[in-house]
């Protein structure tokens, strides 16, 4: 029996009812439709497709660098067929090493976990729920996805330079990623690496300024700011973030350029390289890159998890059948965040040398930020309170990722402190605290939206039973990933080291880093099942038979099934109420295009 | 071969997980959807007091498990890295009691409020007074770390005592060179044009007769037990980071702009050894910032003598200024014949491995 027959045996009259491309004006070609398409929606699905390809080639480049970690010993040979001279023998070279590091780091903060997730959501999100038919340049955003993917191709295009891609970490400090005879990764390999990311920041900017214009400008009717779904206040603060740090970042990399290429000194002083001698430069500052750097670099961990939190408030108020608590602290909150995000970047540089003067100030805003935190925390745990929970895969995934944010914020404590942060930098506690609180939990944040928001991206739902899998095989495998590595980082165990032997003080974690890795194979297995249930439930799912499947106020849920392209078949409905009104006067739930009752109590 | 079996077997093991899935959902849709909807919401209640209860039997057990293994097994090796510990431990406190009391909360809530069909939602949209609470009460404990964080961190970043022993720090592509400034108790100027691989190192200049009794060595630095020492910290080439984990210390190593840092060591070498329970116990420097691909080679190893242990090894020790000029050291004007026999063995050595290796 086909699965089509079996899931569908008894509502097969209602397919024809659903009709996908209601109301398009004009011929749409293969080309218009899926490739360059202004369609927001099918941009949202390019750039989720495109941060899934990167998901699963940066997963698995943590695959291979866990190999060595874990089995420092042992050698590899399919390693060799598939890395060539990378893995000569079966083992890992450390430049190899340095390289997967360095391109696991860049692709999942920003191709995954910028691109994939903002990229997504706000492009799918924002025309739905605000009552839009489109973006406010729906052209920008079709340059915004060709952008990233013009980047995606030249940082892959970097993987195969012969001396290899860019392997000074993420953040590409210089000297070592201005000088390709310190390193030979910031030979070519870092052209490539500056180039893409300079057109990634186009692409950001490109997509920023649309989500910003569209959600300021093109709310529907009845729509004031203060009845906007969280989703889509999350989604604007990240906008915002986005397009007042990115071009930061940019001028930051227009200088490493001009040091790199044409012989200027803004980073590069008194420096002697063996082999080459000494350099010409002279009274520039390495530090001034790290200040461009982090000026970004830290406002981007809160793009990634902005639109995490948001959806995780969306999603858990209409599972939990209950208003959201403390609507107006959720923004509050965001704003807080979104300002001190620009206020704390040299929390990363305390041991740069950094003045004692400014790194107390630091110190300060960087612990206020755990003000609007626990806030949220307290908010979403009162939004559970005196619900009626109903455990969907994206629920799932949006009570993972309050457990997360919890366990991964409250290290940020530790280090925000700058006296511990001595201690504990640049240490494995560094690594398990921002893989929890910004990488697996926005994870969770993108996984709970695709769960939920899936039946109206394809009309089908995911299989529930390889959701729950999913689930509680990632978040177990997360914790025994990163939370031993807090003990690694309080035997001072520095981060980026390709082998620990020749150390007495770090080498008795054999076992353990064993057990991560294996259990890191596991997870990323896992995720494949993921995407397995992902593609195969696009075509064979089973098939969205209500307009509003998980009974939710926002709305995307007054759409046709499949939405064509304007999303709204007659008028854009009008908007007459907040977004959660769950369980109020006994009801259910109360869509936002309904009026406000004659006897209806207020809140 | 192996791999094959083992992608063999995951492929497997996704099939009939698929197939199980597949199934599950064909019987629910027989059973009704509803119906097996409930069913499953009541198992992923279940699973999460299951998660909670073993997930914090696995924190306990990690803590087993690990504890050991970690710096905080025994007393920090400073006194600055004592007081570090503490500020460790109170952060702790607070950071572990939010942690469990809101992970249990979390996990207890979702199961508790499970959906049921009799229950009616509590509509609760805001509570000025809950929201007031759990602002004031982070803030002020957050207060309270800031205060001891920050009394740490202009101790830690402030002057040294004036009895400071002071020595310089220099990373390079990956190894550390140390400088002590001799009698004088000064430095001789240096400028990085000047650095020779074979003689100049550090690129001293040499007409700063201050650099006449510096003391140069690679790979270990040896310090006074109970004595503060500042390091002056520099680089020759990338960014590296002078890592110190039992003395809970941390300085970048900037090409350009010297860093410091200070600290006082608290017990011997050989004291930690006993302390440890290691006998090869040694206070590593390790690299903590990505340097290239030799990073996690960078090592330097500090030696903490006793006043007495210290005296002597830096009396054997001759200035790096003589080891440039061999001519002007007093020590190589007397007996000229020992010398230049020392010189003369040089190229024959050469010449004899020459031929051996032929």
């Amino acid at each position: 029996m086909s699965n089509e027959a079996v899931l569908h045996a008894s509502v097969g009259a209602h397919h024809e009812a659903h009709g996908d491309e209601h109301h398009e004006h004009h011929q749409d070609t293969f080309i218009t439709k899926y490739v360059f398409s202004q369609d927001h929606k099918m941009i949202a699905k390019q750039f989720l497709i495109t941060g899934m390809v990167w998901a699963v080639l940066g997963g698995l480049m943590s695959v291979l660098f866990r190999l060595q970690l874990g089995y420092p010993e042992s050698t590899f040979p399919w390693l060799q067929d598939i890395l060539g001279k990378w893995a000569e023998g079966g083992k890992i070279t450390p430049a190899a090493y340095y390289a997967l590091v360095t391109t696991h780091g860049t692709v999942l903060v920003f191709f995954v976990l910028t691109a994939g997730l903002s990229g997504t959501f706000a492009n799918f999100l924002i025309p739905l729920q605000i009552g839009a038919r489109d973006m406010a340049s729906p052209f920008m955003n079709m340059l915004s996805y060709w952008f990233f993917f013009a980047a995606s191709i030249i940082m892959l295009s970097s993987m195969f330079v012969e001396t290899g891609p860019f392997s000074g970490g993420w953040t590409a400090y210089p000297p070592l990623s201005a000088l390709g005879d310190a390193s030979p990764g910031s030979k070519s390999g870092m052209d490539l690496w500056i180039i893409s990311m300079a057109l990634f920041v186009v692409s950001s900017l490109l997509g920023g300024l649309n989500y910003i214009a569209t959600v300021l400008n093109m709310r529907t009717k009845g729509m004031s700011m203060t009845r906007l779904p969280l989703t889509i206040w999350a989604l604007f603060f990240t906008a915002v973030l986005g397009v007042l740090s990115f071009p930061v970042l940019l001028s930051g990399f227009i200088l490493l350029i001009f040091d790199r290429n044409f012989g200027t000194s803004f980073y590069l002083s008194d420096i002697f390289i063996n082999g080459v001698g000494a350099l010409p430069n002279e009274g520039g500052s390495a530090i001034l890159f790290q200040h461009l750097f982090w000026f970004l670099g830290h406002p981007e961990v809160y793009i990634i998890l902005l639109p995490a939190m948001g959806m995780v408030s969306e999603i858990m108020s209409v599972n939990s059948r209950k208003p959201i608590f403390g609507y107006m602290a959720m923004i509050g909150s965001l704003f807080a965040i979104a300002i001190l995000a620009f206020l704390v970047w040299a929390h990363h540089m305390f041991v740069t040398g950094l003045n004692p003067l400014l790194g107390s100030v630091f110190v300060l805003l960087t612990l206020l930020i755990a003000v609007p935190s626990a806030i949220k925390v307290f908010n979403w745990l009162t939004t559970l309170w005196r619900g009626n929970v109903r455990f969907t895969p994206g629920m799932l995934f949006a009570i993972g990722f309050v457990s997360l944010f919890i366990s991964g914020g409250l290290t940020g404590i530790w280090l925000g402190n700058s006296a511990l942060d001595i201690h504990l930098h640049d240490t494995y506690f560094v690594i398990a605290h921002f893989h929890i609180v910004m990488g697996v939990a926005s994870m969770f944040g993108m996984f709970a939206g695709i769960y939920h928001w899936f039946p109206k991206m394809y009309g089908r739902f995911m299989n529930n039973t390889l959701a729950y899998i999913h689930f509680w095989v990632t978040i177990a495998g997360a914790y025994m990933i990163f939370w031993p590595m807090h003990y690694q980082g309080l035997a001072g165990m520095p981060r980026r080291y390709y082998d620990f032997s020749v150390w007495e003080s770090f080498k008795q974690f054999g076992e353990l880093n064993q057990f991560i890795s294996l259990v890191a194979m596991i997870v990323f297995a896992v995720q494949l099942l993921f995407l397995f249930n992902f593609f195969y439930s696009i075509f064979k799912g089973r098939r969205v038979t209500t307009l509003n499947p998980w009974g939710a106020n926002t709305l995307e849920w007054t759409t046709p099934i499949r939405p064509g392209h304007g999303n709204w078949v007659g008028e854009i409905p009008e908007v007459h109420r907040w977004a959660y009104d769950y369980g109020k006067d006994g009801k259910e739930f109360i869509s936002q295009d309904t009026p406000i009752g004659a006897d209806e109590s207020h809140h | 071969m192996t791999m094959i079996l083992i992608t063999a077997v995951t492929v497997l093991i996704f099939l009939v997980i698929f197939q199980i899935a597949k199934a599950t959902e064909y019987v629910g849709i027989l059973n009704g959807e509803e119906k097996s909807r409930k069913e499953t919401n009541k198992i992923n209640g279940l699973l999460m007091v299951v998660f909670l209860v073993l997930g914090l039997i696995g924190v306990w057990y990690c803590n087993h498990l690990l504890f050991n293994k970690t710096l905080l097994a025994h007393d920090a090796a400073s006194v600055e890295g004592a007081r570090v510990d503490s500020m460790l431990w109170v952060t702790l406190a607070v950071t572990g009691i939010v942690f469990i009391g809101t992970q249990i909360v979390l996990f207890l809530f979702a199961y508790k409020y499970q959906e049921q069909d009799n229950r009616k939602v509590y509509f609760f949209a805001h509570s000025n007074k809950l929201e007031f609470i759990w602002t004031i009460i982070p803030a002020i404990t957050l207060t309270v770390l800031v205060v001891i964080g920050l009394r740490n961190w202009y101790l830690f970043t402030g002057e040294p005592p004036k009895d400071a022993m002071v020595v310089e720090v220099t990373g390079k592509q990956f190894g550390w060179i140390f400088r002590y400034p001799g009698k004088d108790a000064a430095f001789g100027k240096k400028y990085y044009k000047n650095i020779d691989n074979a003689s100049n190192s550090l690129g001293i200049i040499w007409e700063d007769e201050l650099s006449h009794d510096d003391l140069v060595m690679e790979q270990t630095m040896y310090l006074v037990k109970g004595k503060p020492v500042k390091l002056v910290i520099g680089s020759r080439d990338v960014i590296h980071d002078v890592g110190l984990s039992h003395f809970r210390m941390k300085m970048d190593a900037v090409p350009g702009i010297p860093t410091t840092l200070w600290f006082t060591p608290k017990y011997t070498t050989n004291e930690m050894k006993e302390i440890t329970g290691n006998p090869n116990f040694q206070y590593e420097i390790s690299c903590d910032q990505m340097c290239g691909n030799g990073h996690y080679s960078m090592k330097g190893v500090i030696e903490v003598l006793d006043q007495e242990e210290y005296d002597a090894k830096m009396a054997g020790q001759k200035p790096y200024y003589f080891a440039a000029f061999p001519d002007k050291d007093p020590s190589n004007t007397k007996p000229i014949v020992a010398d230049t026999a020392k010189v003369a063995a040089t190229p024959a050595e050469v010449s004899t491995k020459v031929i051996a290796k032929n």
